[in-house]
């Protein structure tokens, strides 16, 4: 039995920034490194979270029939095929709409905490009740964002929000990150973005087309793909959250050469 | 204003200067009416008050004047920038009718803390 169980909220405020790619590789990375893990998809109206795992096919109860004592949790938990330490939980689907409250949100939190190292809850888009009931279940957060200012914005609502609800830490994942555009000073840069939203990171993710093809087979590029530049953003951020000391990847020092060498010229601040 | 080496050799080449620092501005200046929780015309109407307030005092100059919103570190602060007219001399142009005893010039920049 875990005792010291930390609940993770993966949040963003806007939509497909990257929240369920990096709740699925970060439960991936965890599992592997020997915690169990269960990645709970709090966004029942829209949930794919299954998808990008691999396990659609293999829901049959969520969390809402738990509560209902309709079955028993280890009935509605989805195991990993190849992680066993990871484990899915559906909240509900999208039929069943309107049930859920954030004492349900405790209460199902509550129970995975018995047997799970980590519970990472995959956050739905928006600031409205989706939103309320994932962080009410939660103690400190993860909001991602990308170097766009509409992502920037809507994380700053969000940074805001759990402030007041006391959720901490809460930590920053730059996401999409794009080497040359940010050598061309034509993306918001790493400093740019953690100075305007005020949080420490945790990590930042390379843009990465190979997250497109891991979607497409329903195994997050953690799982099989390890080498992939995206990958190893995935497992150093799995290694932060725990405290390891990696330094952070310098975008700049991605693209080298002469070409690298001119545009971190060009990046001089003359005043 | 921050700077650098290509922003310098774009004005230079008068060509756009790169989109990054364009979104940096926008984006502290939409935060910083967020987290207010001002609505637009509540802050209009919170500039024309500060500027009819001010304005009984000294003479300022009313198109160069600007109220804003500024954000650094999630604190925001309300910045007033009102430049005050001068006579020929160089002296202050104080209101005559009220206030007569007012020697002191204003300030021209007033900070107030606001998170």
């Amino acid at each position: 039995m875990a005792t010291d169980t930390r609940v993770i909220l993966i949040c963003s405020g806007k939509g497909g920034v990257g929240k369920t790619t990096l709740t699925a590789n970060l439960g991936i990375s965890l599992a592997r490194q020997g915690f169990t893990t269960a990645v709970l998809d709090a966004d029942f109206g829209l949930r794919n979270l299954d998808l990008l795992l691999g396990l659609e096919n293999r829901i049959v109860y969520t969390a809402q029939e738990v509560l209902e004592e309709e079955c028993r949790l280890d009935q509605a938990l989805v195991k990993h095929k190849q992680e066993a330490n990871l484990s899915l939980l559906p909240a509900g689907n999208p039929r069943m709409l309107d049930w859920l409250k954030p004492d349900d949100m405790r209460r199902i939190v509550d129970m995975l905490k018995e047997q799970f190292n980590y519970v990472l809850i995959d956050c739905p888009a928006g600031v409205e009740d989706g939103f309320k009931n994932a962080m009410a279940a939660s103690q400190e957060a993860i909001v991602v964002t990308n170097p766009e200012v509409s992502a920037v914005r809507d994380a700053d609502r969000v940074i805001g929000l759990l402030n007041t609800n006391a959720i901490k830490p809460v930590q920053l994942v730059l996401n999409r990150v794009r080497p040359k555009m940010m050598a061309n000073q034509e993306m918001l840069s790493i400093d740019d973005v953690t100075d305007i939203l005020a949080l420490p990171l945790l990590g930042l993710v390379l843009e990465d087309e190979q997250v497109i093809v891991s979607t497409n087979r329903g195994e997050p590029l953690t799982l099989n793909s390890l080498n992939s530049p995206a990958a190893k953003c995935y497992l150093n951020i799995a290694k932060r959250l725990q405290g390891e000391d990696i330094p952070l990847i310098d975008p700049l020092e991605e693209s080298s050469g002469f070409g690298a060498k001119f545009r971190r010229l060009m990046q001089t601040k003359i005043f | 204003m921050a700077m650098t080496l290509r922003d310098i050799i774009n004005k230079l080449l008068r060509r756009q200067r790169a989109s990054a620092s364009t979104a940096r501005e926008r984006l502290q200046l939409v935060l910083a009416h967020d987290r207010s929780d001002l609505s637009t015309e509540l802050l209009d109407q919170m500039r024309k008050e500060i500027l009819e307030v001010v304005a009984k005092y000294v003479e300022i100059d009313v198109d160069e004047g600007a109220v804003s919103l500024e954000t650094e570190d999630r604190m925001t602060a309300l910045v007033a920038n009102l430049p005050i007219k001068r006579t020929m001399s160089g002296q202050i142009k104080l209101k005559e009718p009220i206030n007569k005893s007012e020697e002191n010039p204003q300030e021209t920049e007033d900070k107030e803390q606001n998170s």
